[in-house]
């Protein structure tokens, strides 16, 4: 079976060809959507528990605290041993709640994270899905998950859910014009929806370098709007736990709360792998117009490194943002969306019009 | 052979939700299965490789619209709320009237005669998109796009209107 680190494509065209010669392509077919749906799940499931992980260190480091550090070397194994805790709590329903909304909430939420992470390119060729209009997918199917939460609060018949619920569907509604018109600037940026074509067109440069200022300002609205879509401090007061209890998911237990739970990280590397995407250059590496030898060894690095690299780097700012920032009011946050970053956006998307028109890009 | 199943599948829940939405009697519930019916939908057309319109219904229908829908419900109604049973009249006449524009809606369908289409696969990017949007001649959008912004224009409009608060003077008087 060939293996090339820095070319998947030739590992999943061998997996397709060996499949091929003994089997239908119907079977072929099915067994591949089980290898990538399992290859999905698992990474999810360990990259949640990396980052609830990371969170907690990093939480840590700003308080100049240890963090987790008693089970396994430097607490290593702390999140798995809390994810076995939660596995095996009882899962408690509330008496007058809408059982089937208030069960389904949470795989609402789970599911629209799993299409969401399909279009995700992690490296040359490990992608599932590459639409020719990729990243409106994205920007489409994330709009789905504030149904979720909506429903979740509402279904527990529960006040503080309920509040929780409001704060957080307005707050993602507004939000998700300023991710929106964003992804508009660089999509008139690179005149292609497709997220491959987006990858392939940054290997001269990454579209921040190149987009410089209408690209930086973007980059910035883009981290702000989208630590906000993540429901993540400081625009975390849909489950501000000194006013809320735990906001929408006050009354889930158990699995069901995990759901929610790495619902919210995997949004989170969501959104740090479409920062990453749009301005970063995806999985392209570092590359400087003439300086020969220190592209090549920056190619010399395997995208795959590249674009987790890059991918921690943002979540690691975001993580940042959570513990340095206060947490908004509701009012501040829809003042800083509709007043601030939505006439900015538009300007900008004007001013990225004007420079792609003109040429004044690299 | 794939695809046949998923159709089968996707117009399966079409149907099924369909159904459920104007029968159940609590109001968020209907909304949750209109919102199948429609990501359904949103299905059908990814099988037709209809990409753009699919991401559209996603982002409109299911994002957009069902979520408004959603949080009316939630600002309006209680958990413990159910609709009032319809009466034996009114049920009958919309069996009936269902039942009709059923037959009608057949009836044209296995008449019509269905021909391939003939047209070009056109790519989705973001300058044909542009193009189609603003052109006036045929296959152009100008004319639906500029309606819609009046008709768009007039609704902001008419919701500020409605959430201003009254100035003191008004008040005094």
């Amino acid at each position: 079976m060939a293996f090339d680190i820095y070319d998947f494509t030739t590992l999943t065209s061998s997996i397709h060809q060996s499949l091929s010669e003994s089997l239908p392509p119907l079977a072929v077919e099915m067994i591949e959507w089980t290898l990538v749906g399992l290859s999905m799940l698992i990474f999810v499931a360990l990259f949640g528990l990396i980052l609830v992980y990371l969170e907690r260190k990093v939480c840590a480091l700003f308080q100049q605290r240890l963090g987790p550090m008693r089970v396994g070397k430097w607490g290593l194994l702390q999140t798995i041993a809390d994810f076995v805790k939660l596995l095996m709590k009882e899962l408690i329903t509330p008496n007058r709640a809408d059982k089937f909304l208030y069960n389904l909430a949470p795989f609402i939420v789970i599911i629209v994270t799993f299409m969401a992470i399909a279009a995700i390119p992690f490296a040359k060729g490990l992608q599932a899905l590459d639409f020719d209009i990729g990243v409106f997918y994205v920007s489409a199917i994330s709009s789905l998950g504030v149904i979720g939460i909506l429903l979740a609060g509402w279904a527990s018949n529960n006040k503080y859910s309920l509040i929780g619920a409001m704060r957080s569907g307005a707050q993602i509604i507004s939000y998700e014009l300023s991710v929106g018109l964003t992804l508009i600037t660089m999509i008139i940026f690179a005149g292609t929806m497709q997220i491959s074509g987006i990858v392939d067109a940054q290997a001269s440069g990454w579209f921040i370098f190149r987009g410089h200022i209408p690209a930086i300002i973007a980059f910035i609205i883009f981290l702000i709007a989208g630590t906000a879509e993540t429901n993540r401090g400081p625009f975390d007061l849909a489950e501000a736990e000194s006013e809320l209890t735990a906001g929408f998911h006050t009354e889930y237990s158990g699995i069901k709360f995990a759901f929610f739970f790495l619902a919210e990280y995997v949004n989170l590397f969501i959104v740090s792998a479409m920062a990453t995407v749009l301005f970063l250059g995806g999985w392209q590496p570092l590359h400087f117009g003439s300086f020969e030898g220190f592209n090549q060894v920056m190619d010399f690095i395997p995208p795959i490194f590249w674009f987790f690299g890059k991918v921690m780097f943002i979540i690691y700012m975001i993580m940042w943002f959570k513990w340095t920032f206060p947490r908004l009011r509701v009012d501040q946050i829809l003042t800083l969306e509709w007043k601030y970053l939505l006439p900015v956006n538009l300007f900008n998307i004007l001013l990225m019009t004007l420079i792609v028109l003109m040429g004044w890009h690299f | 052979m794939n695809n046949q199943v998923m159709f089968f599948l996707l117009s399966a829940i079409i149907l099924i939700f369909s159904v459920l939405t104007v029968t159940t009697r609590r109001v968020l519930r209907a909304a949750v299965y209109l919102l199948f019916v429609l990501v359904a939908t949103a299905g059908i057309y990814f099988q037709l490789q209809y990409n753009f319109l699919a991401a559209v219904q996603l982002t409109v229908y299911a994002g957009g619209i069902v979520v408004l829908i959603i949080f009316s419900i939630l600002l309006t109604s209680h958990i413990s709320e159910r609709a009032p049973r319809a009466s034996a009249a009114k049920a009958a006449l919309s069996a009936l009237a269902t039942v009709a524009g059923a037959i009608l809606v057949l009836l044209t369908v296995l008449q019509f005669n269905f021909t391939p289409a003939r047209l070009e696969k056109v790519e989705p990017t973001v300058t044909n998109v542009g193009r189609a949007l603003v052109s006036y001649k045929e296959y152009g959008y100008a004319l639906p796009f500029e309606a819609i912004s009046i008709l768009l224009l007039a609704a902001m409009i008419g919701a500020i209107v409605v959430a201003k608060k009254e100035s003191n003077q008004e008040k005094q008087k």
